[in-house]
């Protein structure tokens, strides 16, 4: 996979790569993608996409509000908060 | 008490009050600790244990024992349990600890089950072998220098070397069925959406599901009756009736599919012919069917799955919970550093291959024609399903493979997965037994069954079980790892 197409999935992924990794993973994409590849060879004409295993449509609950996680308990665990919000570095000057 | 007692066995046992369920809790605690080199938990929590035990204990004395009350258990690392620690074997999540419980949590935990701590996995549960993990790699305790399979390879090894009775796992392409088979245990894949994926960490949300591991199938029914049911939280669960408390035993006509044991090699076919003939013995019904889209269904399941973990691991920005680089210089910087450092090199792989698949370009040749080769492969069991009660099939193409054979070329790993994908890719339920053994390691035989057919799986193995005793073997007392421990 040429470095072109890896930076590009890593622009995708947000994920920054050393260039030791990016050169190793870039290997490793092209056996997956040869392996992958496999598939081409059936016949899919005609046979609709399938994305749930039990071809279900997921059913809609109510609209209604209930009863869910406190958001003090939420963000317990979160890495940077203050008065109940999320810290994130400046995003506007 | 035996150490390698079933739950069926322990139920008896703490109605009898032969045992305490304290003294059950802490026997697994002190086995936990004392084999601490299979690196099968991530966690354990003491404390939690022996106070739900003194409960259970009590439950007992005043109503006598029900379900699995004072049953000792491991929850595989993916299921968030309240105030515990639920990595994902994750750099990501080392310290994240769970702020509300995964349904299944709710459920065993109202089953009267003791939690005695959180199993190891591959990281995500993105692997084969439980190698993948930040904690380190699992060992199989019939050989410590081989892996423990994966991803639920923790809770596999577990069950295997009596740290625990029983456990659970989760299976996205095998993650059950697989690491049962290398260590000798018994595993239900179930159908989709019989059991909640609510605070269950989402790999692959249309293939993940969870489900019980044990040394039998006795016991994987009465775990799945505290594991199973339909949950408002999850969407995709199902409302379908219980799993039935009875084994229903008439004789069956068993699908033998040419595709997978035209693929096996010598040793692997005579242990599964050997297997062949004893469910024949059983009364059952054997014929040839074909399923012919299987060659296929790996290529398939790699591009389902890790489409779905690119999308679902998008949520991992360092911002909301899970690791946060330090000093980042601005949000983009923040959220490439973190998922960077955050995750393992596996998991990079599948977030990678998932932007691929997906991306403009791609997405009709790689997602959408995977999507179309899935429903060949669920019409291809459908078809047989017509025709037979359940399919006969191995679980593994090998056993156990050693401790880094499979890490220079990533597909070689992904391979490995060729007879358990497919019964996924259909969201079908299915059971792992062991079946044999080969050069001293175990092999398991795998019962796959139309949708919410567990009832029939679980009766199939229970009298499996009746008729062979693989599933009595117990692993060496000592092997190399325990060596170097002590």
């Amino acid at each position: 996979m040429d470095s072109e197409t890896v930076d590009k999935l890593m622009r995708l992924s947000a994920l920054d790569l050393d260039e030791e990794a990016r050169v190793r993973l870039g290997l490793d994409l092209d056996r997956i993608v040869a392996l992958i590849d496999e598939m081409q060879s059936v016949d899919t004409e005609g046979v609709l996409p399938l994305a749930h295993p039990l071809d279900a449509v997921q059913p809609l609950r109510p609209d209604r509000a209930n009863a869910a996680v406190d958001r003090a308990t939420l963000q317990h665990g979160a890495p940077a908060t203050r008065d109940g919000l999320y810290l994130v570095p400046r995003v506007v000057e | 008490m035996n150490a390698f007692a079933t739950v069926a066995e322990l139920r008896a046992a703490l109605a009898e009050r032969r045992v305490s369920a304290v003294e059950l809790a802490r026997a697994c605690l002190d086995r936990i600790a004392r084999q601490s080199h299979l690196n099968a938990f991530v966690s354990t929590c003491p404390e939690r244990a022996l106070e739900r035990a003194q409960a259970a204990d009590l439950c007992i004395a005043q109503h006598g024992q029900t379900g699995l009350v004072g049953i000792p258990f491991a929850h595989k690392d993916i299921f968030c349990v309240q105030g515990l620690r639920t990595t994902c074997a994750s750099r990501m999540l080392a310290d994240f600890v769970a702020p509300y419980d995964a349904t299944v949590a709710t459920r065993m935990d109202a089953a009267g089950a003791v939690l005695v701590g959180k199993a190891n996995m591959d990281e995500f549960a993105m692997g084969s072998s439980s190698e993948s993990g930040h904690f380190g790699a699992v060992r199989n305790p019939w050989d410590t220098g081989r892996v423990a399979g994966g991803s639920s390879g923790g809770s596999a090894a577990a069950v295997a070397a009596g740290l625990v009775p029983a456990s659970t796992g989760t299976d996205t392409g095998g993650s059950i069925r697989q690491p049962a088979a290398f260590c000798g245990i018994s595993g239900l894949k179930p159908t989709y959406g019989r059991v909640s994926r609510y605070g269950m960490i989402a790999f692959a949300s249309s293939l993940d599901q969870g489900g019980p591991m044990a040394r039998t199938a006795e016991d994987l029914r009465l775990l799945l009756a505290g594991m199973e049911g339909s949950d408002p939280r999850d969407s995709t669960s199902a409302d379908v009736p219980a799993t039935a408390a009875e084994a229903d035993a008439r004789p069956l006509r068993i699908g033998l599919p040419d595709e997978y044991w035209s693929a096996l090699d010598a040793d692997m076919g005579e242990a599964l012919d050997a297997a062949r003939g004893v469910v024949e013995r059983l009364g059952h019904g054997l014929v040839s069917i074909s399923l012919p889209h299987t060659r296929a269904a790996v290529a398939a399941y790699y591009v389902v799955s890790s489409a779905e973990a690119s999308t679902n691991l998008s949520r991992y920005d360092g911002v909301r919970y899970g690791h946060r680089a330090d000093a980042p210089k601005d949000l983009d910087d923040l959220y490439r550093r973190s998922r960077s450092e955050g995750f393992g090199d596996e998991v990079k792989r599948r977030i990678l291959t998932g932007a691929y698949t997906l991306s403009v370009g791609y997405y009709d040749a790689y997602y959408q024609k995977a999507q179309r080769v899935r429903r060949l492969i669920r019409r291809d069991f459908l078809t047989a399903f017509a025709s037979v009660d359940a399919i006969l099939a191995p679980v593994t193409p090998t056993p156990a493979f050693e401790l880094d054979a499979m890490q220079a070329d990533p597909t070689d790993m992904y391979r490995q997965d060729v007879f358990t994908v497919p019964a996924s890719l259909a969201g079908l339920p299915a059971l792992s037994v062991p079946c044999g053994r080969i050069g001293g390691l175990p092999v398991g035989m795998q019962l796959i069954g139309p949708h919410f057919a567990e009832d029939r799986l679980l009766a199939l193995g229970e009298a499996w079980q009746r008729e062979t005793d693989w599933h009595t073997l117990r692993p060496p007392e000592s092997s190399r790892g325990a060596e170097v421990a002590r």
